[in-house]
């Protein structure tokens, strides 16, 4: 009685052996490292680290090791100073084609991440760093939609002047006709060449018909948006240097873009929400600007700017380049008068067009606008809405010196900070629809290191503490409870690494929790045994009866207790997931160390001997 | 009594359990009337704003903060300690124009040199979302256990350790809402968990009084639910304990941040352990369970058959 077979004992040894090899990564520690990635399609080879490494050992900097993992290089070191000055010369030395950036590296012995060892990762919440969530702006994605409709439709139904008037209602386009015939008539056109227009229902009069954009054609709009939204703040994120960004669709309309060990917050927030480009437009020398401003009305072929201080110029609406034309883009200081510039590289197109402008318009002025589209929720009477903005403003206006194409410099930008700014934003390109951050959670370095600290404390002193009560308590049986304890701590920090869950300070507490729970399994069977015992059965039916009858009432207990946790994995968002995790796993991994465990230690202690007494 | 003895109490909880009722009463209604009167202190993850945490080398200056503050024309501002009085907690309430910029204005304002700790900023669409989903998983999560007990005992059981749980629930809040502590999403976590730690306790007296209606011949319910509360004591007062003891480290030791939490579960355990005594089993004998409610299915019917 009270023996489990030697399979069952071996397949338990066996467990164990598994959950402590695979909980051991986190014992290692971390060094300080440099990641370097490539953007785009470059990849980055064993060529480019005997390179870099060379480059070090020219510089002399101390590294501890180089190599290459999942087509990344790391790069560790022994000290702060030696990652930060590498760090510096690798910015300078490397093309834009790298995405540099400061690492914490696992160190791993080799052995063990061979056969799949990884540490636990970390949350924002313990590493630091920022947590953003941001909207695009669809109601703008499908105005946009509407306004190339528009355009289209114009040009279609002009060939045979088939209107009388298009105007734009809302999301909808009017079209006022002379005939009725000649509504038919557009009525076919339209339904042959724009499919994606559909007329809208009960809209219809006698010449008249309203327009909107088919549901399937606005949801296309929408994904497509959001997709390259997605694809731009991909390339931003690389600009900025961040190691291990996560940047996730989040629902139809939401982006999750998680910065881990990014000290600048506010720049990430001003690169991320920004929707900035440049237009190039030719200075209206002809027209009166005095009149434009006083009347407010805009000549035919101009139209009324602003410099940023409030001086009006007229400009010509024909545009030369946009920023769509700008492949590179570099912030630098002008040495003449120590002002900030950006130095900009055009594509064939705009560098043609502006070879073209700069011969036929050769001392003439011309302008650079700096567009930026905003979007912000306002509160207003209770109610919030979104308020839409576009500033368009003239950075520069200068005389056409000389004839030029691809490359050249503009100046007139407020500081060096914007120029950089800017600069960035003009290489990774812009969004396609204004996005707006809707939540923000951002932990210092300090904090979070604070958090590891407090949490891993909290663990220990909460632990100890249940291992001495325990112990006091139930003796020999209570010192088994706290092996199984242990185990059940060593599994859950194993499973956790194994399926590489984020561990956030709430998830700490859970494991907390669960340590103080997961005695609740040894409790039941412990009591149920001293029951037994006083009911005066033999010492070995007792310890027996005692796990038996308390089988059912652990499963039912813990099975509700998992039905909560469930819930709360479904509906918590970040850190309260991570609760949820640990509480999950933890109610799992104890049921199996209080039964199962402890009984394979209890049989090995009692099993099948005359027993006279039990330490219980 | 010792601690080692094997003797089982013998207190009578269930003839005072008029008490207890009074008790719960007493508690509920201070707890609805407070949640009434002045609800719930919710934190920025329910009603939107601006929340920045500052750590500065010297004891700061709240005064010079405030004032910094209100002359930049923000509202419903509230600063203080945290922690240590190195540490500042700015909240703001959503502003006019509510934008996650605003924070990265007031730490320029506050000056170089400051060590940001921690900045949370909520938009007022995304704060009613959190509070609605979080409304959501309670209901759920009551839903979802209310199945399982139904299940697995019958209903009766089902309806007292709902009521036990809504019990727990309501004076858990109540608590946050006299002592006006912040509730934001880390106490709803942890209030689900209270849940499922409450009936947790609940469903152990529970199983007992099952295993009791079926291993006597007598059909009084009162004496067999008061021996299943006995003999459950033990173990109910441990397990406690033993979650008190962690929660006690989690609290003293976690850092501000897992305050609210901690203290959230603290109370619920407390009451938990409580309700699981004197709520749940009052409820079913209220309810009227008998003996041939009993009826036990097909396994547990062998498994009482192989009894000597």
């Amino acid at each position: 009685m009270n023996h489990y077979a030697g399979w069952k004992n071996a397949l338990i040894a066996f467990f164990l052996f598994l959950s402590t090899l695979y909980a051991l990564p986190n014992i290692y520690g971390s060094d300080l490292a440099i990641q370097i990635s490539g953007t785009g399609d470059i990849i980055v080879n064993n060529e480019d680290v005997r390179a870099i490494e060379s480059a070090l050992v020219d510089n002399d900097i101390d590294h501890k090791s180089i190599g290459l993992v999942n087509s990344r290089i790391l790069i560790r070191f022994n000290d702060s100073q030696s990652q930060l000055s590498s760090k510096a010369l690798l910015k300078q030395s490397l093309s834009r084609n790298y995405v540099v950036a400061l690492n914490l590296a696992p160190s791993i012995p080799k052995w063990l991440s061979n056969i799949g060892g990884k540490a636990m990762s970390l949350g924002l919440d313990l590493r630091g760093g920022v947590h953003f969530l941001l909207e695009v702006d669809m109601d703008a994605v499908i105005a946009t939609s509407i306004d190339r409709y528009e355009n289209e439709l114009r040009s279609l139904l002009k060939k045979d002047r088939l209107y009388r008037k298009i105007l734009k209602e809302n999301n909808s386009l009017v079209v006022i006709f002379n005939e009725q015939n000649l509504k038919d008539q557009a009525k076919k056109v339209i339904r042959d060449e724009l499919p994606d227009l559909m007329i809208v229902e009960g809209s219809e009069s006698e010449l008249q018909l309203s327009l909107e954009i088919t549901t399937d054609t606005q949801s296309a709009a929408k994904k497509s948006a959001l997709k390259q939204n997605i694809t731009t703040l991909r390339n931003r994120v690389n600009e900025l240097g961040v190691a291990e960004p996560i940047i996730q669709q989040q629902g139809t309309e939401r982006i999750v873009v998680q910065l881990p060990g990014v000290q600048d917050t506010a720049r990430a927030k001003e690169i991320l929400g920004a929707v900035a480009t440049l237009e190039f437009r030719l200075v209206d020398e002809k027209n009166d600007l005095q009149s434009a401003v006083n009347s407010g009305k805009n000549p035919s072929g101009s139209k009324l700017y602003y410099f940023r201080d409030g001086r009006p110029l007229l400009l010509k609406t024909g545009v030369i380049v946009t920023g769509e034309n700008i492949v590179d883009a570099a912030s630098s200081v002008d040495q003449q008068n120590n002002s900030p510039m950006v130095s900009i590289t055009l594509d064939n197109t705009g560098g043609r067009s502006m070879l073209e402008t700069t011969k036929e318009y050769l001392h003439h002025r011309m302008a650079v606008v700096y567009i930026e589209n905003k979007v912000e929720t306002i509160i207003k009477d209770g109610e919030t809405i979104k308020n839409r903005s576009k500033t368009q403003d003239i950075i520069n206006a200068a005389t056409i010196q000389g004839t030029f194409s691809n490359r050249f410099q503009i100046t007139g930008i407020d500081s060096s900070r914007e120029a950089r700014n800017l600069a960035l934003l003009l290489r990774a390109g812009s969004l396609s629809a204004p996005i707006e951050i809707i939540e923000e959670r951002t932990i210092g370095p300090s904090l979070g290191a604070d958090n590891i600290q407090k949490g891993l404390m909290s663990v220990l002193i909460g632990f100890v503490l249940v291992l001495v009560f325990m112990g006091w308590r139930y003796r020999v049986f209570g010192l088994v409870a706290n092996v199984a304890l242990t185990i059940n701590l060593v599994t859950i920090v194993s499973i956790l690494s194994l399926i590489q869950a984020t561990l956030t300070l709430p998830g700490i507490a859970g494991i907390v929790l669960t340590v103080g729970m997961a005695v609740d399994a040894n409790v039941l069977i412990f009591e149920r045994i001293k029951e037994e015992l006083h009911a005066n059965k033999n010492i070995q039916k007792a310890i027996s009866a005692g796990y038996g009858k308390a089988l059912l009432t652990i499963a039912d207990a813990n099975i509700t207790t998992l039905i909560a946790s469930l819930v709360l994995f479904s509906f918590g968002t970040g850190a309260v997931k991570g609760f949820a995790v640990t509480l999950s796993i933890g109610i799992i991994t104890s049921m199996f160390t209080a039964i199962i465990v402890s009984r394979a230690i209890i049989n090995l202690i009692y099993g099948g001997k005359k027993v006279e007494e039990l330490a219980i | 009594m010792s601690l080692k003895s094997l003797k089982v109490p013998a207190i009578d909880f269930v003839n005072k359990r008029r008490y207890a009722l009074f008790f719960s009463a007493l508690l509920l209604a201070m707890s609805v009337v407070s949640l009434g009167m002045q609800g719930l202190k919710l934190g920025i993850d329910f009603t939107g704003g601006t929340l920045i945490e500052i750590g500065y080398e010297q004891t700061a200056d709240l005064e010079e903060i405030r004032t910094k503050l209100a002359d930049a024309d923000y509202i419903g501002t509230n600063v203080q300690y945290f922690g240590s009085d190195t540490e500042v907690l700015i909240q703001l309430e959503p502003q006019a124009v509510s934008s996650a910029k605003l924070s990265s204005s007031i730490i320029r304002m506050l000056g170089e040199g400051v060590d940001v700790r921690r900045v949370e900023f909520v938009g007022p669409k995304v704060g009613e979302e959190l509070t609605n989903d979080g409304g959501l998983a309670l209901l759920y999560a009551l839903i979802g256990i209310l199945i399982y007990v139904a299940l697995r005992f019958e209903y009766r059981f089902a309806l007292g350790s709902i009521s036990a749980l809504v019990h727990d629930v309501v004076i858990t809040l109540g608590v946050f809402s006299v002592l006006q502590i912040e509730f934001d999403l880390t106490v709803l976590a942890a209030l689900l968990a209270v849940i499922g730690y409450s009936l947790n306790d609940t469903i152990v007296v529970f199983d007992r009084i099952r295993e009791n209606f079926l291993s006597t011949r007598h059909t009084d319910p009162k004496p067999i639910v008061n021996d299943a509360l006995n003999q459950t004591l033990a173990r109910t007062l441990m397990t406690s304990l033993t979650t008190l003891l962690v929660l006690l480290a989690l609290y003293f030791l976690g850092g501000e941040v897992i305050h609210s939490f901690a203290g959230a579960l603290i109370i619920g355990v407390v009451i938990g352990t409580y309700s699981s005594i004197y709520v749940a089993s009052s409820m079913i004998l209220a309810l009227g369970i008998a003996k041939e409610d009993m009826l036990p299915s097909e396994k547990e019917k062998k498994e009482i058959d192989a009894r000597p």
